[in-house]
């Protein structure tokens, strides 16, 4: 009995691997019971399950998401400390090569698919539906059914670490690497599953997204009249539909080779391992636009906003947007230039790939010239907003050298690039989506986030982000490659790497500045009683903060690009106001405990094909086989608010 | 006045720091910009290209930035124009729709022309030397089907003489790169790539894997030494007569993985380098078999031989 | 292409400009004339192009497969004409009953409806016995998907359209039922016209099938 815990614990928990899992453990322990005791000490259960578990309500999930989000980019961010502490000094010890391979690659899976992800789908949430004037999405309970499927995705992920070992095979898993010959641990099961199902849930989402943009529009909100941050979405959710399909593939083949036996990607009985690369990176490269327009889009409401102005060049934009998206499908092999396509394939690959930069600079001129004669406000949102400008530039240029094919043979897998992406991604996705944050929170939550302690975030971000990643590209140069878990002493790396690691430790600090500016705001930030905190140009910021849960009181009829601003300056915001005579019972969508049922049902089947376990497996496939099942039979899906409800909110909120 | 001294400042800081980047990489410890080869130094240059192309860009977004930000900021009585609803200039964008077009123009064309370049060997008059190179967990096996010699963890070649190199991987992928010599290429499965490197003067250069391929990556270093073509082959004949020689066993054996330091080796199983390719899935790509085949002149089957493409080889 | 365009030109309306009696959408086809389900059907036409999408991978990475055999069985070896040929004639067959049962839901005979869909999923039915049939016999002759590269693209490919054949032949019945209890309703009319939509679908990549894996791999 003694001896198979023992065994239970040392094959599946890693207590032989010592403190560190020890303690990983107790503090998760520890922090479950202490919510459970937290919860059930308010009697907050049925608030858990009846306002979150269960909504729909689009601004609800895009708070979720927000939340699961700025969790993820901790944990990532601490895969990255311990990165850099490891990597600070020549021949250090700090951590060895199966630490070191399990924490990059969870470091990249994580700040990908588990935080750059949710935290654009967060703004799609609470934004779209509000800047089109519609009440919801297209397919509410489908919402609720992808954010669940994302939930679920990164806990299976994520406890990895604690139960059975995190995958080591790096984020993009080349096999036959990641094959069972190579890799028998259940990390990369974990990796393809946690994935897969994420990834399920991100088709829905594109969809949904595209459906709403298309199908739910306000009278006279023409595609032409839409925000730039809409644009941005629908341009991102066609890049989802036509690119997550290949992601779907590539990680259901490899998931068959590992637990059925198949040969797609092994080295023997006629696999073919580059299949796998081509269709990651079919996903891949569009992958890094799907995360990076919708920074583009927050970028551009803010920079208008903040310069009081109008976006310079809207055509150009919208086509620059669309543009990207497009190209963004043909220039996946510069991923692998160096795998030995022909000098034809690669040429075209090349010169495709540089042909991105010439949307993505016309986007830079254009919001330089929104500023030029504008009125520039340097709050939060801006801040960030002007910081990505010099940043993404010089990630784009590195981006723009590193798509010359023979270059790139000295570039590719080495310090060089690592500089590049994490300037883009960093500098781009996650500027952007701190700045849409900073931007869209009084419309979530009614109040501000403070203001002194957001700028010590942002000079510590900053700061730390050049002295971190500038090193980087210098050590590309004297050939240090991605992925080596230690370094000699005698090839001159050693100053370079601790200079950079002090970098990663000072954006370290400047998230801890986040995290105390939010909760120092929760009770002491700027309460927003106007609902338009910013003098904003959009239809969200004619509603009030935080928003009623059916939106709009009367839905708006749009006649011009910023609506909001122009009645404004018109005088004329009372259109935007409900009348009581207009009032109508509104439809709205039921809340329903399907979707996260369905999520609770996908973790026990991806847990059992883990471990191929078939019993849990099975049990979770019928699980949400009942679940669809039971929603097909479901015609009461939709409740009326009555006109008096609507009334007396609108009263209460000062607008009737 | 004071924007041109803005920008003035901003363009020179600008300079400087470029200048600055490429002063430091002239030492040594930039191995990258220190090219030892004419396939390197053919890169570096299109390096050269692409930063001062991609500067004529960055600079003037730079200085644009600066500039707005500070003249147009919202403070009370600043005297500079507010015209919040000019949002159209179809000459200010043709501009900057135009300029990045040149640009990537001007690069697409060197980048063409190179990319097509690099896949001929250097020019050179002298009859190039084949090395095959095969990456395993974690160790580089490298074979001379000319002298019939094997190395591991370290190569020699003579200077001034193209070198071509054939990649294959016995084990997960991996990447094969001498930054002095010029860029690096995959070694995968199953597969036989080709990459021409040539060193001018003698010395050691540093290589090392670029494909991550599990724990014992870090330590998949290899120096490749360049000596005059005589020492070369003093080298070779030293190899030849003072070293003993890789069995078929012996590979099984090298094939585990594990990290290991230099040895050298007087022969190996003749064909060695094609079985390994073909056994992975080599025979699925008869093209690929076919051209490696003639380069090596006899080596493994019969070149040319049709049939060689659809049998599996002779042990 | 014709749907697809009314799908694009469609102006976007506001459910709360739509009442139940609007008088212009008197000449849609039932399951358009609600707001609602019209959505719902976009986004089913979004949806068949991301199942696409993972098909067309699978179809290359088939391709890219198919003469990797490993040395064991290859197309030739293994696959019996009249065997894909009969399963072709009973789904494109399916197909057709399934376009019946739509037009019905159209006219509103609510027998109909019920006939056609319960033909449907009988048709549906023998395919997948007989590719059922087919598989256990390519398994009995050691025609494993472990076997090769070849044979493991090839049953996931084939396979993972036996699934969604499976799938929806539950799916059917389930509307089925929903049909057969509530008569035809804006509701059950989309539903009806949803589930043929997939099922035309699963028919069109089942002829991609047929012709790239089963006639190419006897020809050639």
């Amino acid at each position: 009995m003694l001896e198979a815990l023992r065994n239970f614990a040392d094959t599946y928990l890693m207590w032989h691997e010592g403190p560190l899992i020890w303690g990983s453990d107790a503090l998760i322990l520890l922090t479950v019971i202490g919510i459970v005791a937290v919860l059930t000490y308010f009697k907050k259960w049925g608030w858990l399950w009846r306002e979150w578990l269960t909504t729909v309500d689009h601004k609800k999930i895009g708070i979720m998401y927000m939340i699961a989000a700025l969790l993820m980019l901790f944990r990532g961010g601490v895969d990255a400390e311990l990165m850099r502490t490891q990597l600070a000094f020549p021949g250090n010890h700090f951590l060895d090569a199966e630490h070191y391979n399990q924490i990059f690659t969870t470091h990249g899976t994580i700040m990908i698919l588990f935080m750059a992800m949710p935290f654009i789908f967060a703004l799609f949430n609470i934004v779209v539906p509000l800047q089109i004037g519609a009440r919801d999405v297209a397919f509410p309970f489908l919402n609720a059914v992808s954010f669940w499927l994302f939930f679920f995705g990164a806990l299976l992920f994520n406890i990895s670490f604690v139960f059975g070992g995190s995958p080591d095979a790096g984020w993009v898993s080349y096999p036959p690497l990641s094959e069972l010959e190579f890799d028998p641990g259940p990390g990369e099961n974990y990796y393809l599953l946690g994935i897969q199902i994420s990834g399920i849930g991100s088709i829905a989402t594109g969809i949904n997204f595209l459906a709403t943009i298309l199908k739910m529009r306000a009278p006279g909100m023409t595609l032409m009249r839409m925000p730039l941050f809409t644009w941005s979405v629908l341009a991102a959710s066609i890049m989802i539909i036509f690119a997550f399909p290949a992601l779907t593939v590539a990680l259901a083949l490899l998931l068959l080779d590992r637990i059925a036996g198949t040969h797609f990607f092994t080295m023997l009985h006629g696999g073919n391992p580059t299949m796998f690369v081509n269709l990651f990176w079919i996903w891949g490269h569009p992958e890094v636009y799907i995360v990076v327009l919708p920074a583009f889009g927050a970028f551009s409401e803010i920079v208008a906003t903040f310069s009081r102005k109008r976006i310079f060049g809207y055509g150009s934009m919208v086509s620059s947007l669309m543009l990207i998206s497009i190209i963004s499908y043909f220039v996946w092999v510069h991923h692998f230039f160096t795998m030995g396509a022909g000098p034809d394939v690669n040429t075209f690959f090349a010169i495709a790939s540089m042909a991105v930069a010439i949307p993505t600079g016309v986007k830079v001129f254009n919001w330089l010239f929104t500023m030029f004669q504008g009125r520039i406000r340097l709050s939060l949102p801006m801040l960030w907003a002007i910081a990505f400008v010099p940043c993404f530039a010089i990630g784009g240029a590195t981006g723009v050298m590193l798509a010359v094919a023979p270059a790139d043979y000295q570039y590719h897998n080495s310090y060089f690039l690592i500089a590049h992406f994490h300037q883009t991604l960093i500098g781009g996705v996650v500027f952007g989506m701190l700045a849409g944050m900073y931007y869209w929170w009084p419309k979530m939550f009614g109040f501000k986030l403070d203001e002194r302690l957001g700028r010590w975030a942002f000079w510590f971000f900053n700061a730390g982000f050049y002295v971190c990643f500038m090193p980087q590209y210098a050590l590309g140069f004297m050939g240090m490659q991605r992925r080596m878990y230690v370094y000699p002493a005698d090839l001159g790396w050693g100053p370079l790497n601790l200079v950079s690691t002090i970098g990663a430790y000072l954006m370290g600090i400047g998230f801890l500045f986040i995290v105390a500016q939010v909760v120092y705001s929760i009770r002491h930030g700027e309460r927003d009683l106007t609902g338009d905190p910013w003098d904003g140009r959009t239809l969200e910021w004619s509603l009030p903060s935080p928003v009623p849960h059916y939106n709009f009181a009367a839905i708006p009829t749009v006649t011009d690009r910023d609506m909001w601003w122009v009645l404004k300056n018109e005088g004329r915001t009372e259109d935007l106001q409900p009348k009581s005579a207009d009032l109508k019972p509104i439809h709205m969508p039921k809340n329903s405990g399907a979707p996260f049922l369905i999520g609770v049902s996908f973790f026990v089947a991806g847990f059992g094909f883990v471990f191929n376990w078939w019993l849990p497996a099975v049990a979770g496939l019928c699980g949400v086989a009942a679940c669809l099942a039971w929603r097909s039979f479901q015609y009461d899906d939709e409740y009326s608010v009555p006109v008096e409800e609507v009334m007396a909110t609108e009263i209460s909120l000062g607008r009737l | 006045m004071d924007r041109g001294k803005s920008r003035l400042r901003s363009f020179l800081l600008t300079l400087g720091a470029a200048s600055a980047l490429f002063l430091s990489g002239c030492s040594p410890d930039y191995i990258v910009l220190n090219p030892a080869g004419p396939v390197a130094r053919e890169e570096m240059y299109l390096m050269i290209l692409s930063t001062v192309l991609i500067l004529a860009v960055v600079v003037p977004v730079f200085a644009l930035l600066i500039f707005i930000v500070w003249r147009y900021r919202d403070r009370p009585g600043n005297p500079a124009a507010y015209r919040p609803e000019w949002a159209e200039s179809r000459v200010l964008e043709l501009v900057w729709w135009g300029i990045p077009i040149a640009i990537v123009g001007v690069l697409g064309f060197y980048t063409a022309k190179t990319t097509f370049a690099l896949t001929e060997p250097p020019e050179s008059n002298v009859q190039p030397l084949t090395i095959q190179v095969t990456s395993l967990d974690w160790k580089w096996l490298f074979m001379y089907p000319d002298k019939g010699i094997a190395t591991v963890n370290y190569c020699e070649i003579p200077t001034g003489v193209p070198v071509q190199f054939e990649l294959t991987a016995d084990a997960p992928m991996n990447s094969f790169w001498v930054p002095q010599l010029g860029g690096q290429e995959y070694t995968m499965p199953g597969m036989a790539m080709r990459l021409w490197l040539q060193a001018d003067q003698p010395g050691t250069y540093y290589g090392h894997g670029a494909n991550f391929t599990g724990e014992g990556f870090a330590h998949m270093s290899f120096d490749v030494v360049a000596k005059s073509p005589s020492e070369f082959a003093q080298w070779v004949n030293q190899i030849k007569t003072s070293s003993s020689g890789l069995t078929l066993a012996g590979y099984q054996e090298l094939k585990k993985p594990g990290v290991m330091g230099t040895v050298s080796y007087s022969s190996y199983p003749p064909g060695l380098f094609e079985d390994t390719v073909w056994v992975n899935g080599g025979r699925y790509f008869p093209d690929m078999m076919h051209m490696d085949r003639q380069a090596n002149g006899g080596a493994g089957a019969a070149p040319g031989d049709p049939n060689a493409m659809c049998s599996p080889p002779m042990r | 292409m014709a749907v697809i365009e009314r799908e694009l030109t469609q102006p976007a309306q506001h459910p709360e400009r739509e009442s139940p009696s609007h008088h212009e959408s008197g000449h849609l086809p039932p399951e358009y004339r609600d707001h609602h389900q019209s959505v719902r059907i976009f986004g089913f036409w979004l949806f068949l192009a991301t199942d696409m999408l993972l098909f067309a991978c699978l179809f290359a990475t088939y391709l890219v497969l198919k003469t990797h055999t490993d040395g064991g069985p290859a197309a030739r070896d293994l696959f019996d004409v009249p065997g894909f040929s009969a399963e072709t004639l009973i789904l494109l067959t399916s197909s057709f009953t399934g376009g019946l049962a739509t037009l019905a839901m159209r006219r509103g005979h609510q027998k109909q409806v019920l006939g056609w869909l319960v033909a449907t999923m009988a048709l549906g039915l023998c395919f997948l016995g007989l590719e059922v049939k087919e598989f256990a016999t390519d398994v009995s002759a050691g025609a494993t998907m472990q076997r090769s590269a070849f044979l493991s693209a090839f049953f996931t490919l084939v396979g993972t359209h036996g699934a969604h054949v499976s799938y929806g032949i539950l799916w059917m019945f389930m509307v089925l039922l929903q049909v057969a209890r509530r008569g035809i309703t804006a509701v059950t009319a989309r539903k009806v016209f949803i589930v043929n939509l997939y099922w035309h679908f699963l028919d069109v990549v089942w002829v991609f099938i047929f012709t790239v894996v089963y006639l190419f791999g006897v020809v050639m």
